[in-house]
């Protein structure tokens, strides 16, 4: 008779792999083997979670459609099944999945999209914190504004894409049709946030996510302009800044020097 | 009307199972119903709208929390980590119920997202109870064990499953979850008499009822193999065995499961209201017989 702990080893390997043998001792009402009662359980398994990727993942689904969806999916259920109970953290793993998938690489394009995706998730689950006003500001001076730091809604955050994965993202969602896309068009920044009920999902403007990574990374407000500067010259922070606090992505800001947070720093 | 508890404790009335395309319409229309119950794993993230709108919903309604994670029937430890979360649910959303599976899903490669069935041995009885007096103790309180759908047997068994759980209730004052619908998909895959296993159940221990759907498939021997799909509406034969439970246990809080192809509200609320139907007729027949008597 195997012991508890041998069994649910064996089971679980035969669950994944429908190349082992059914295990011993998994009977019908007759006492004789029943494969088929088994493939019940390697069914719930896999398809639970491939319908769970879908529902987290329904422009990637509706892009590459339902077939081909079921088959990357089941790959990576395979080769990533979840850590953790807690369903609405599986598929951290899924775009850069997508990204070795050899069939999915004529969809260069398609992890990004995954990510945007992933990020909108993780956004909607994120915990809640207020949203800082830009009347917050208004005590300090002028000449201390290029030393502060800003702490970021822990809802935000940034897709960087090579590729208009924003627009491809933006039509396959939704009811809108999707159209015919240039991917020479250039790359496109995403910024997620969700700082009330909705999540948000804004395109950043040249040279933004850069300066976003940097606020992120607790440099100031001078430090990350020049890195968002060197990274495209077109940089512009006052419109960068007001495009943040429009979209709610900031929730207090500190003095660099005294690296104390809230609006009464 | 809306009998709101402040203590959130379950009436003996009908509830369904929280869906997300749901709460809108939940949250403005207040509709008349029981509980609401969700899933613990659900409810795991830092916030956002599942929790704005359980928040909301929880202020109007009594809630059953359901946990699928835990993995009682395995072999291995309990995650802590887990179980320090439901913890964390519980103190937030003062559920009036707390229930599990008789199921384990932890493995080496990964949580398998399925409730898979244990041996019924000594072995799984000591493994299961130890396992249910650590969440019990780790909780504060009291929790139900739900009896799993089985399309299979292990050969190494040596109590019938009825036996089985009776024992662990025993053992660890635990309450129990009847799976009405569990029951008829388990007794049809195991050729059991499904009233039969309701008489031998530990009726005394029961404070939950849940009901759902099947799907009707076959095995290599065409044998009926039934499905515990949760997609449609309460079979028939699950009806009829649902009354005839609920005429040996009196009212008992129901929920109607309904987790996939999740139909409207309106068609949900009324699975919930036949729910109720078959407890006030079961329960006027009772005081007839009494006034007869």
């Amino acid at each position: 008779m195997p012991r508890l702990a041998d069994r649910q080893r064996e089971f679980g390997s035969a669950l994944l792999d429908p190349a082992r043998p059914l295990p011993w001792g998994l009977v019908g009402p007759d006492g004789e083997p029943s494969l088929r009662r088994f493939s019940v359980y390697r069914n719930n398994v896999v398809v639970g979670l491939i319908d769970a990727l879908k529902d987290a993942f329904p422009a990637v689904h509706r892009i590459v459609g339902d077939e081909f969806f079921k088959g990357l999916a089941h790959a990576y259920v395979v080769q990533e099944p979840p850590a953790s109970p807690i369903l609405l953290d599986y598929g951290a793993g899924f775009p850069s999945f997508i990204g070795k998938f050899e069939p999915a690489a004529v969809l260069p394009y398609l992890p990004d999209v995954a990510r945007i995706e992933r990020a909108w998730m993780e956004a909607y689950h994120a915990p809640e914190a207020a949203s800082l006003d830009l009347a917050g500001l208004t005590a300090l001076a002028p000449d201390d504004f290029i030393d502060i730091g800003f702490s970021l809604h822990p809802s935000l955050r940034i897709v960087r894409s090579p590729f208009p994965a924003l627009t491809i993202w933006r039509m396959n969602t939704g009811d809108d049709e999707p159209a015919l896309v240039d991917l020479a068009s250039g790359g496109e920044d995403a910024l997620i946030v969700r700082p009330a009920a909705e999540v948000e999902v804004r395109r950043m403007p040249p040279g933004g996510a850069e300066f976003v990574e940097q606020l992120a990374a607790e440099a100031s407000v001078g430090e990350a302009l020049r890195a968002a500067a060197r990274c495209d010259e077109e940089f512009d922070l006052a419109a960068n800044l007001a495009g943040l606090f429009e979209a709610g992505a900031l929730t207090g800001w500190r003095l660099k020097a005294q690296m104390t947070d809230g609006k009464a720093a | 009307m809306l009998q709101h508890r402040k203590d959130g404790t379950i009436p003996a009335r009908a509830g369904v199972g929280l869906k997300p395309s749901h709460c809108r319409e939940i949250v403005a229309s207040k509709p008349d119903i029981g509980f609401f119950e969700v899933h613990a794993e659900n409810y795991m993230g830092g916030g956002g709208p599942p929790h704005r709108y359980l928040t909301s919903i929880r202020e109007h309604y009594p809630l059953s929390l359901h946990g699928v994670g835990l993995s009682i029937g395995a072999d291995r430890p309990l995650d802590r980590g887990h179980l320090a979360r439901i913890r964390l649910l519980i103190d937030r959303y003062q559920p009036g119920l707390f229930s599990e599976h008789l199921a384990w899903s932890t493995h080496d490669a990964g949580f398998l997202n399925d409730l898979l069935p244990v041996p019924y041995t000594a072995e799984t009885l000591q493994r299961v109870s130890d396992h249910i007096d650590q969440v019990q103790e780790v909780l504060g309180r009291q929790m139900l064990l739900e009896n799993p759908s089985t399309y299979l047997a292990f050969a190494e068994s040596t109590y019938v499953e009825t036996d089985f759980i009776a024992e662990v209730a025993k053992r660890t004052g635990c309450g129990l979850l009847l799976d009405v619908n569990n029951v008829f998909v388990a007794s049809t895959n195991q050729q059991w008499d499904p009233f039969a296993y309701i008489d031998s159940y530990p009726l005394a221990h029961v404070q939950e009822i849940h009901l759902a759907g099947f799907t009707r498939e076959e095995d290599e021997k065409a044998r009926p193999l039934l499905i515990d799909t949760h997609n449609r509406p309460v079979d028939r034969p699950v009806w009829e065995l649902y009354a005839y439970a609920i005429g040996r246990l009196g009212p008992v809080p129901t929920l109607i499961e309904w987790d996939a192809d999740v139909p409207s509200w309106r068609e949900l609320h009324a699975e919930a209201e036949r729910a109720e139907a078959i407890m006030l007729a079961v329960g006027q027949q009772e005081m007839r017989h009494a006034a007869a008597g």
